[in-house]
Order: C-alpha cells, then sequence, then structure tokens
C-alpha cells in the first residue's frame, strides 16, 4: 500500500508517501533512526502488517520539519531515504 | 425564538424488518464517529440490518452510544447481542463499547466495495473535516490513499459553511447549483475562510444565492480534483461520505474529470460503518477459527 502523508495549501503539495510492501520485509526499520526529527515510527497498521507511518503530529507541517534536510543550494540525499535499504520513501517537493 | 441550522443534515435511523436476527450466526456493528456526524450499521451475517445516523456532539464516547443506541431503537437487539464491534472515523479510540479500533481509510475502502460492487477501485471519501482519495483491490483492500486534513477547503465543514452563509438548507445546495444560467467562475479553492469572504463581496455586488452556491461547488471539485489528480482515478470510481450526497459537487467532480461516479443504493455516508461492521465479521471468523 502505497500511504501518503502531508498536505497541499496555496503555496504546493508536501507529502511522503511511503510504500508499506516494502516496510513488510523490512526488518532493521532504518527509517526510526535515519530522520533527524524523529518524523517516523512503527505500527501495526489496519491489515495485521508492521509498517512505518508519519507520526501524527508531523504531518500538518512537514514542509517546515523537513525544510532543515532540504537545503536550496547543493541538496545533499535526504537522510530518511538513505535509512531505508527497501526503498520505500519518496518525497514529494 | 432558537434559529434555524441550515448547516445540518437530517438525522435518522432504519431497519430492515424482513430479516430476523435471532437466527442469525454472526452480527457485527461499525460505528464510525465523524467529526460532524456519527453512524453506527448493525449487519448480521454479512447483511445489512440496521443504521442510525446523527450528529456528533463534543464528547465522543457519549455520540457513539448514542448513534448505537439509536440503530438498536425498535430492533429488541441488545448492544450484548451483538458478537463483534468495530470504531473508526476520527473518534474510533473514543467508542467505548468497540472490540477494536481500525482507521477509516480501511473501512471506506471495505465499505465502497460492498456498497458500489468489487469493480471499485479509487474512491473519493469526502468527510466533515478532511477528503482522501483511496484506490483498493477488488477485496476493498488499499492500494494507495492520500488524505487531506490541513484545512476546510474541500470538505463537508467547508459547504456546511457556505450553507450557513447563505441561509439555504445544507441538502438543497446541490440541486440549486444547477439553476444558474452560465456556470460561474470558482471562488477561492485553496481556504474556507478566504472562500467565505470571497462569496460575502459576491452576494453583496448582486449575485443571486444560486450563482454563489455554484461558484462554491464549483471550487470545491475542482480541489478535491486536484488531490483525485495526485494519485490518479482508475475506474471505476466511487464517491462516499456526507458530500457524496451532494449533486452539485458530484457532478461537477464528474465532468472535471470526465468519469461517472459510480451511484449507491444507500446512504454514502454510512459507507465508513459498514466498512467497520465488515471488518468485525472478518474478525469474528477469524477468532472463531482460531
Amino acid at each position: 500500500m502505497k500511504a501518503n502523508y502531508g498536505y497541499m495549501d496555496g503555496s504546493g503539495e508536501y507529502y511522503i508517501t511511503i510504500d508499506t510492501d516494502h516496510c513488510i520485509e523490512c526488518a532493521h526499520h532504518g527509517c526510526l533512526d535515519g530522520c533527524p526529527k524523529g518524523m517516523f515510527e512503527i505500527i501495526t497498521d489496519d491489515y495485521d502488517d508492521e509498517v512505518a507511518q508519519i507520526k501524527e503530529e508531523f504531518r500538518k507541517k512537514i514542509k517546515y520539519d523537513c525544510a532543515d534536510c532540504k537545503p536550496v543550494k547543493d541538496r545533499p540525499p535526504l537522510p530518511c531515504q538513505e535509512a531505508c535499504t527497501p526503498g520505500a520513501i519518496e518525497h514529494s517537493w | 425564538m432558537a434559529e434555524r441550522e441550515f448547516w445540518r443534515w437530517k438525522e435518522y435511523n432504519w431497519h430492515d424488518e424482513n430479516i430476523d436476527w435471532k437466527g442469525c450466526d454472526t452480527i457485527t456493528a461499525g460505528v464510525d464517529v465523524g467529526s460532524v456526524s456519527s453512524q453506527a450499521v448493525i449487519m448480521v451475517d454479512g447483511k445489512l440490518y440496521a443504521f442510525a445516523s446523527t450528529r456528533t456532539g463534543s464528547d465522543s464516547p457519549q455520540s457513539a452510544q448514542k448513534v448505537m443506541d439509536w440503530a438498536l431503537e425498535n430492533t429488541g437487539m441488545n448492544l450484548d447481542d451483538i458478537h463483534y464491534k468495530v470504531g473508526t472515523g476520527y473518534g474510533r479510540v473514543n467508542v467505548p463499547f468497540a472490540d477494536k479500533a481500525i482507521t477509516e481509510i480501511a473501512c471506506h475502502a471495505r465499505g465502497g466495495n460492498f456498497m458500489y460492487g468489487n469493480t471499485v477501485r479509487t474512491i473519493l471519501d469526502m468527510g466533515g473535516q478532511d477528503c482522501k482519495a483511496i484506490h483498493c483491490d477488488e477485496r476493498g483492500k488499499v492500494t494507495n490513499f492520500l488524505m487531506n486534513d490541513k484545512c476546510a477547503a474541500g470538505t463537508g465543514r467547508g459547504m456546511e459553511v457556505f450553507a450557513d452563509l447563505l441561509a439555504v438548507p445544507i441538502e438543497d445546495i446541490g440541486e440549486l447549483s444547477f439553476d444558474v444560467e452560465k456556470e460561474p467562475p470558482p471562488v477561492s479553492s485553496t481556504c474556507v475562510v478566504f472562500a467565505k469572504s470571497e462569496a460575502s463581496g459576491l452576494l453583496r455586488k448582486g449575485w443571486p444565492k444560486n450563482k454563489v452556491i455554484a461558484a462554491y461547488c464549483n471550487a470545491m471539485a475542482h480541489r478535491v480534483v486536484t488531490l483525485l489528480e495526485r494519485i490518479g482515478v482508475e475506474k471505476d470510481f466511487a464517491i462516499t461520505g456526507g458530500i457524496g450526497k451532494n449533486i452539485g459537487v458530484v457532478k461537477r467532480i464528474e465532468d472535471e474529470l470526465g468519469i461517472e461516479a459510480l451511484k449507491a443504493d444507500g446512504d454514502t455516508q454510512t459507507a465508513g460503518a459498514v466498512g467497520a461492521a465488515l471488518f468485525g465479521k472478518a474478525l469474528l471468523e477469524k477468532s472463531r477459527k482460531s
């Protein structure tokens, strides 16, 4: 399942997409420590699978919480994406 | 004298008198405690038996109890007769009698699959405080979802604000929005507060109410189509939630997408509670096997 967390407002669309099919086979959950803000958590979803999700308190402000990892110039690879070895995480902006 | 609340949907309950629940093997219930309204659905052996739709008050547990009691009214059934109860909606963790809480995303997919058939692949749930675009498979399992709960634009609450501003009963808004000679341009679709002040300005300019309503329905449709387009629309397409009953928004969404939405026999607002009751049936059967 592709789970999109975030929002769109007058300034644009800000979504982090987690492909939870990749989470099911992931044992080490690198996303938990990979995000400097600790935005990820592991939950048991409605279908009894252990998957990653963005914590509720971050979902309406991810544009701002992700800003430190997204400098305008010379943007480095995103730490959450680097830490997620199955490649489940995508950012829309 | 109390002022009329134009923004309120009618509260009602129903049960199927032709079903004898006493001889049934599985009795499950789904309770969807939403931000604006609450629904309770009782299913016996996978068939819809009873439901109720009422307003959500400031106390979620009390609202859950109230709507459940109303669904049970005149059925001869008690809460203890129900084998498995599932809570859903934003108040799902506050349903005191629920055996399990399941997100409304999963429940709307499951409920949409039941109400519209297993060919439905895209469900747009237009609720009171948020809007969700959901993809699901032939079993009603979610494969992709996107929600927007950052602001009230494109939600039922936004429509309620307009019903109150224009003093038009909310159930009449859809039909009235077509009573215009030419489709007006949409009002602001990024914010309900901006849209409301823009609408007030249009009324002062002399626009008739119908034209303002059409402009808002147009804006709301455009807003949710943008949301849908982010995950794509796969046929068949269906709309659940309270706005699914607003033909003015539904028709404009269909026109903008170029796809006709499936029509439901039942109330689109009960889809979440139907899905929760179906989850209850599956969980009950699983627990009986183990």
